[in-house]
């Protein structure tokens, strides 16, 4: 089959490998009718996450048509058309019984600090992503989601990972009616996370990125405030200056540790890797939250560590939250936002790219070349 | 007190923003309490079982041992898997345990060159880069990498020269 093939940082392609078998009796066969990239396959893409190998297939946004299942399945059936949380996630372990399915704890023998993603480095688990004609998804009865007759293919994809995520960003962030909720990155995630602090309540929606393009494009599309940061001296005085001289109520964290704004941060974690990347927007959210405030992050972070003012966190009493999305539990109510109106996902869409391109798609998304905010890949066999 | 009228600038009208509020009860919030027990998913009963293991995989020092489930994709080779294999005798919690698995995926890329020149196949590098959507959307940035990358090459030429006649 045709697959994304990671060759080293910044080099990827498209390649024939072995179509995937069922591994396990749990396991179904999906042949992929559309992948995305995401803003944390970038990530990979430039070689910041340990024990991402060379061979390897990315993609943990996908959906599909169930192709195989293995012996023990039983609710899942071949043609079904699903969407796939990017958690591979087993449904029965200490984590799960309490809905933690980003952090299953049955899936991912490599680390224990991370849970189990579809095609994203053996720290994750080691499994091959959907950026293919085909992939293997564990699990079958647990993980995918049948995609309703109503729901369109380009809003599923997105179900599977960016709007859970933005969606889980502005929760755990318990934003309250009429609270100050500063996003930082304008990405999919953020624009998501702006979206769904309206649906909260909140009372001010504010967007910060550098990204001209995105900015314009999450002001009119989230109804928000935007910052350039690059038009801004200091983060945090920029926001108490907007806030009464309090702070934000709520600071989300959707960027994670490729952050641009800080030339020490960057050169420290991002070229010298002395941190696991850059801490820039932890640092002005940290800086930029009121006292007693929440700061949420989803933004993806190295497993070694970063520079922080935990100190200033402790004695705002700040509470931090963070985590990677449980998509699962968030899937039945997001399928009713988007039908009945209140977001529509698929408006982010900005680049369809044939699968054979996946080396220019990369390029583009990684240099933001072409407006780019959300791409689709598309395998050959999808097309119509 | 002017300090105590937290909200300064005048609300946006919410009737005029979509879906406004209809997530502002938390019981709408599915992610809310964090942890929820029971769980609302409905799970198949029945054991898991254990996935075969047929190739070399390994298992951070803090679990107990294998998961019931793993990924299969590019088993380790190589010098890199070499390094793998001790990385993997650290524990998580050992920063030396992340710092050689980035050093064994450094060494990982050169063997897949080598991977590929065995195989008769000489990797189009600047492809994998992505260079026709550079020179589609970045022709500026494209020229302008293309201009310091020949500067440095000439310098380092001229200097390599120089120490030769000398």
């Amino acid at each position: 089959m045709l697959a994304m093939n990671y060759r080293g940082p910044y080099r990827v392609r498209a390649d024939y490998k072995p179509d995937p078998v069922i591994e396990h009796p749990g396991d179904a066969i999906i042949r992929v009718t559309r992948s995305c990239i995401c803003g944390s396959d970038l990530h990979l893409y430039h070689g910041l996450v340990p024990d991402t190998r060379v061979g390897t297939t990315f993609g943990h946004e996908f959906i599909g048509i169930v192709e195989e299942v293995g012996s023990a399945v039983q609710k899942l059936k071949v043609g079904d058309h699903v969407l796939v949380p990017f958690n591979i996630f087993c449904g029965s372990c200490y984590f799960c019984d309490r809905e933690l399915y980003g952090n299953c704890h049955n899936t991912n023998p490599e680390a224990t600090a991370v849970g189990a993603i579809y095609g994203y480095s053996h720290t994750a688990g080691g499994y091959d992503g959907g950026q293919a004609e085909y992939v293997r998804v564990p699990m079958a009865d647990i993980g995918p989601t049948v995609i309703p007759h109503d729901l369109h293919e380009d809003d599923a994809v997105l179900l599977t990972d960016a709007l859970p995520t933005g969606y889980q960003a502005a929760e755990m962030g318990d934003i309250r009616e009429g609270d100050t909720v500063v996003v930082f990155g304008a990405g999919p995630v953020g624009i998501f996370a702006a979206k769904s602090a309206w649906l909260m309540g909140a009372g001010r929606v504010i967007v910060v990125d550098h990204i001209e393009y995105r900015l314009e494009f999450v002001k009119r599309y989230a109804q928000c405030e935007v910052i350039n940061f690059k038009e801004v001296d200091d983060m945090a005085l920029h926001i108490k200056k907007m806030t009464d001289w309090l702070g934000a109520d709520v600071c989300i964290d959707a960027v994670g540790c490729e952050a641009a704004g800080n030339a020490m941060q960057t050169l420290t974690g991002r070229y010298m890797m002395m941190q696991a990347g850059s801490a820039t927007v932890l640092h002005w959210a940290i800086n930029s939250v009121r006292k007693g405030g929440n700061v949420s992050i989803v933004g993806v972070y190295g497993p070694t560590f970063n520079a922080v003012p935990i100190g200033n966190a402790l004695n705002k009493g700040l509470t931090l939250r963070m985590n990677q999305a449980s998509v699962k539990r968030h899937l039945p109510r997001l399928i009713e936002h988007i039908q009945a109106g209140r977001i529509n996902p698929r408006e982010i869409i900005t680049h369809r790219v044939p699968l054979e391109e996946v080396s220019d798609a990369y390029h583009i998304f990684s240099g933001k070349l072409d407006n780019c905010i959300k791409t689709i890949l598309i395998p050959p066999g999808a097309r119509h | 007190m002017e300090h105590e009228h937290h909200h300064h600038r005048p609300m946006p009208d919410r009737s005029t923003i979509q879906g406004w509020g209809a997530d502002l009860d938390r019981a709408n919030r599915p992610a809310v309490p964090m942890e929820r027990m029971p769980q609302r998913l409905d799970v198949p009963e029945g054991e898991l079982g254990q996935q075969p293991r047929d190739i070399e995989v390994f298992v951070s020092p803090e679990r107990p041992g294998i998961t019931p489930l793993f990924g299969t994709s590019a088993p380790p080779r190589g010098l890199s898997g070499l390094l793998r294999r001790i990385a993997y005798k650290g524990t998580e919690n050992d920063i030396r345990h992340w710092l050689m698995l980035l050093l064994a995926d450094r060494v990982d890329m050169v063997e897949g060159i080598g991977e590929d020149l065995a195989r008769g196949k000489v990797p189009n590098v600047l492809a994998e880069m992505g260079i026709k959507a550079e020179w589609e959307h970045n022709k500026a940035g494209l020229v302008r990498k293309a201009a310091i990358g020949a500067a440095v090459a000439g310098v380092a030429w001229y200097l390599l020269k120089r120490r030769r006649s000398h």
